[in-house]
């Protein structure tokens, strides 16, 4: 049995469509990230799963339960951790952590094996009102509240947006841990370099899925000529890579410049066409494509 | 080179807590400055500061030729100000939009019709420009609030986190309107999440603790740490901070 | 159970923990008990006035001491004419004058029917005609006083008047006025803005994805409401008795019976009102344009039902405060027993019951 089958599923707020006819199925126990930015329909397709909204047309099921008809039960079994901090601001953190585990008839001890790794590490502020914890630490809190009953799914909206490098990596660690206990997990992010912690990836733009795989398959089907591209004049670089007859797109890409081209690149020529134009110690090689290039040449076309 | 950004052990506490610890930088015309650090670290008391809004505890600081103490006034109508949260009004036109910032920054009304009239021509936004900004697609507004930050002609712009959840071309095509803006002379104050984003400043400093704990251009950065990204670069640094936010 | 407590304990923490709510909670019925009870009164005492006598005779005089005797009136003037009158009003000197014609006892003992002329000020209606009301109740305590056959009809319709209020103490209207005002406040908007929170804090979309039944949601919310409000209600009730004086001659068990059917009443109206909102501005300003401004002005708590115009009148019946004051004045003053007001019981019960329904048909399970 899947851990999460979507079939045909769209919806509109009046003129928008935020997702259109999306089809998506994620195995029991993987770690699945949904990979898009703002506005792509990651939330609503969120709030579908976890029964929150109803869908225009089409049919989820978690764990072969489908989301209108049986969305008693799958409240009962799933874990969900909005997009943005949802807790109470005004309970501390045990208190917090009480609260869900008794509504979700359950106990913080019960449990208490699941959320160890992650709780520990805020416990010692547990009498500290949750308005007043870091960034970091909320998320360790919503986190755990969403996993103190035990849910075999997991949906986790955005969990390291706003956050900072060494919080999130953290954070994907906690996931990886989870994931060994045998918890399903669908994960958003509009952080490219997060899919390649996931184990399968769907990436969503505009309402539309425009490629679901692993990061590695996606990567490889990444099929036009790129090269990383480095100059000392980098501004001026992105025009003039423009100008040159060959190329097909270029992007900034951290310290490089990357361009995919109409067809495999005789680098001297454009070495040349480069010094021409004045630039200076000119550094040239393919290179391998990363999700956000993939996502960037699904975009365009 | 002329310095439009000058700090010298700017310092804030807030009862017994330092949120900036002693930051000394400077930061040149036309210069593109990233500005990191992990949350809690600092950076957002730094900018406040910085931009007028908040009275350092001690320490000194000039922007735009202003100091920070004695003419917060004269600072907040020479830069340029821009934040993921808040930039515009959803519930006005682009026009009324521009209209409205136009007006707060004392142009008059025929500059205001001539750079709206011009910006709405840069951005492509002819059609759009009397629809509601609350219906513009996010990458669109996080451009046209970038625009509008430049409105007045500033000297100095901040940026804070200006392209978060925005699609990985429209961040690149509004990084280019920062390059563009840079190459005009404007200096670029900007923080962000993204790591491949700091690659494109001129020089970074990532603040650890309220203290800046590296200040340098992105490679010279990776050199002295002997990292290959920024990323681990910046883990490196933050990952032995003692608070968060 | 387990998770209704849980929810109960959770919503007493953030009530405890919110000085805003407990300073609404706690403060605003003292506040609103004073400025009733001391300052928006519309009872008077020692009001000035002018007294015209051309009679000048002993029981002219006699009419003038039993008008200050009751303390309501004081003489400022004795004028001698009619143009000294209007000056004295365009000075703002008096409020009130009485014109008592020369053959005044002659008409009263021989022809029985004397004419006494009052004039007030008109430009400050509420007062003329509360001073009117009082001076035409001393003149036929007068009457009663001095003749041995009074005309009866008089004497009915003025004992119908005033016999639940003698004296014409407001502060005896204005409590089950604030009672109602209050636990409007406390019951609904509380609840409102409450349950208004929960979604803009985006805590609803978690309690939704819980297997809390929606029902349990609601009720673990408003209970705690339930309580606080009935505590309000005794509150008010005992400045009423023990500071004002105002008598509870029904029983106490019913009154507060009564208290509790109106906190329902108002919880219900609070919970339709957030399943029509989504922040907690809306929820606020729904609550005051809905609930706040009609039991105040529509309830007959500060104008009388029976002089508003009539399309008003109509719309004052579908007003639950009106019945829960017309309920509280019955228990209170007369002593009504609950067989005398049922029909009141039974209209606030329906419309408690018919509001219940709508909003839990209209609590969405989902988000949208």
């Amino acid at each position: 049995m899947k851990a999460i089958t979507i079939d045909g599923i769209s919806k509109k707020y009046g003129k928008t469509q935020a997702l259109d006819q999306i089809n998506l199925e994620v195995e029991e126990g993987a770690l699945f990230g949904l990979i898009g930015p703002d506005g792509a329909g990651k939330t609503t397709l969120f709030r579908i799963l976890t029964t929150l909204l109803l869908a225009d047309t089409g049919q989820a099921s978690v764990t072969g339960l489908d989301v209108v008809k049986d969305y008693k039960e799958i409240r009962k079994t799933i874990g969900y951790m909005p997009g943005r901090f949802s807790l109470y601001q005004d309970l501390t953190v045990e208190e917090n952590l009480n609260f869900f585990a008794t509504i979700f008839g359950t106990t913080i001890e019960e449990n208490y094996d699941l959320v160890r790794d992650i709780y520990v590490q805020i416990e010692p502020f547990k009498n500290r009102r949750a308005g007043k914890l870091s960034g970091g630490m909320k998320q360790k809190l919503a986190l755990s509240c969403a996993l103190i009953h035990k849910p075999t799914v997991l949906f986790l909206d955005e969990p390291t947006t706003g956050v900072d490098v060494v919080s999130r990596q953290e954070f994907w660690e906690m996931l990886r841990k989870l994931k060994e206990k045998g918890i399903t997990i669908l994960v958003s992010t509009p952080y490219m370099d997060e899919a390649s912690l996931c184990d399968r990836i769907a990436l969503i733009q505009k309402g539309q899925l425009l490629s679901i795989d692993s990061p590695t398959n996606i990567i490889q089907q990444f099929s036009k000529p790129l090269y990383a591209v480095k100059t000392n004049l980098l501004h001026q670089l992105l025009g003039d890579l423009r100008t040159f007859p060959l190329t097909d797109t270029v992007f900034p890409f951290g310290e490089y410049l990357h361009l995919t081209t109409k067809q495999q690149l005789e680098e001297d020529q454009l070495t040349i066409f480069l010094q021409n134009k004045g630039h200076q110690k000119i550094q040239l090689h393919p290179t391998k494509a990363t999700i956000e290039d993939c996502f960037m040449e699904l975009m365009t076309n | 080179m002329q310095t439009l950004i000058t700090t010298h052990n700017l310092t804030k506490r807030f009862g017994d807590f330092t949120a900036v610890d002693a930051i000394s930088f400077e930061v040149g015309k036309g210069e593109i400055f990233g500005f990191l650090g992990a949350n809690g670290a600092g950076k957002t008391t730094a900018m406040r500061m910085l931009t007028g809004l908040s009275h350092p505890t001690s320490g000194e600081a000039s922007v735009a030729g202003f100091d920070v103490y004695r003419q917060p006034e004269m600072i907040k109508r020479h830069i340029g100000y821009m934040s993921q949260k808040f930039s515009l009004y959803e519930d006005l036109t682009i026009l009324e939009n521009l209209r409205f910032f136009g007006g707060v920054y004392g142009l008059s009304r025929r500059q205001i019709k001539e750079k709206s009239a011009a910006l709405v021509e840069q951005l492509g936004l002819e059609e759009v420009a009397k629809k509601l900004t609350g219906s513009l697609p996010l990458g669109w507004k996080q451009k046209l609030a970038f625009s509008l930050a430049l409105f007045h002609d500033p000297q100095i712009v901040f940026l804070d986190e200006p392209t978060g959840g925005v699609d990985p071309i429209t961040r690149r095509q509004f990084w280019e309107m920062i390059y563009a803006a840079a190459d005009r002379g404007v200096t670029v104050f900007v923080t962000t999440h993204y790591m491949d984003e700091a690659e494109y400043c001129d020089r970074i400093s990532i603040m650890v603790d309220g203290k800046i704990a590296a200040l340098d251009s992105p490679a010279g950065i990776k050199t002295k740490l002997g990292v290959q990204s920024m990323n681990d670069a910046f883990y490196q640094l933050a990952r032995g901070a003692q608070r968060s936010e | 159970m387990k998770p209704f407590l849980a929810f109960v304990k959770k919503e007493i923490y953030h009530i405890l923990r919110d000085r805003r709510t407990l300073l609404i909670l706690f403060g605003m019925p003292i506040i609103q008990v004073l400025i009733f009870g001391y300052a928006v009164t519309n009872e008077f005492r020692g009001a000035s006035i002018a007294v015209l006598d051309q009679a000048q005779d002993e029981l002219s005089t006699d009419l003038q001491r039993h008008l200050v005797a009751s303390g309501h009136f004081a003489i400022i003037e004795q004028v001698d004419n009619v143009s000294d009158i209007e000056s004295a009003f365009q000075k703002g000197k008096i409020k009130m004058a009485v014109v008592i014609p020369p053959d005044f006892s002659q008409d009263f003992y021989h022809r029985k029917k004397a004419v006494v002329q009052v004039l007030s000020d008109g430009s400050d209606p509420n007062t003329a005609s509360t001073l009117l009301n009082y001076v035409t109740n001393m003149v036929n305590q007068f009457q009663v006083r001095k003749s041995q056959a009074p005309p009866l009809p008089l004497q009915i319709n003025i004992e119908s008047r005033l016999v639940y209020n003698p004296e014409l103490k407001s502060v005896y209207m204005f409590v089950p006025g604030v009672t109602a005002l209050i636990l409007m406040l406390v019951s609904a908007m509380m609840t409102a803005l409450t349950l208004a929170k929960e979604k803009e804090l985006g805590t609803m979309e978690l309690l939704l994805v819980s297997p809390l039944h929606p029902f349990l949601i609601i009720v673990g919310k408003v209970t705690p409401y339930v309580f606080l409000a009935l505590i309000n209600a005794i509150f008010i009730l005992a400045l009423g008795v023990f500071v004002f004086g105002v008598p509870i001659k029904g029983s106490l068990l019913l009154l507060l019976g009564l208290c509790l059917l109106f906190i329902l009443t108002a919880l219900a109206l609070g919970i339709l009102i957030s399943t029509k909102t989504d922040t907690q501005q809306a929820a606020m300003l729904t609550s005051l344009m809905m609930l706040m401004m009609p039991t105040m002005l529509l309830s007959g708590f500060i104008f009388p039902v029976e002089s508003m115009p009539r399309l008003l009148q109509w719309i004052s019946t579908i007003i639950p405060a009106k019945y829960f004051i017309i309920l509280l004045k019955d228990v209170m003053l007369k002593g009504s027993g609950i067989e005398l007001i049922l029909w009141e019981v039974m209209v606030l019960g329906i419309m408690t019951l018919f509001f219940l329904v709508v909003s839990l048909k209209n609590f969405k399970i989902r988000l949208a």
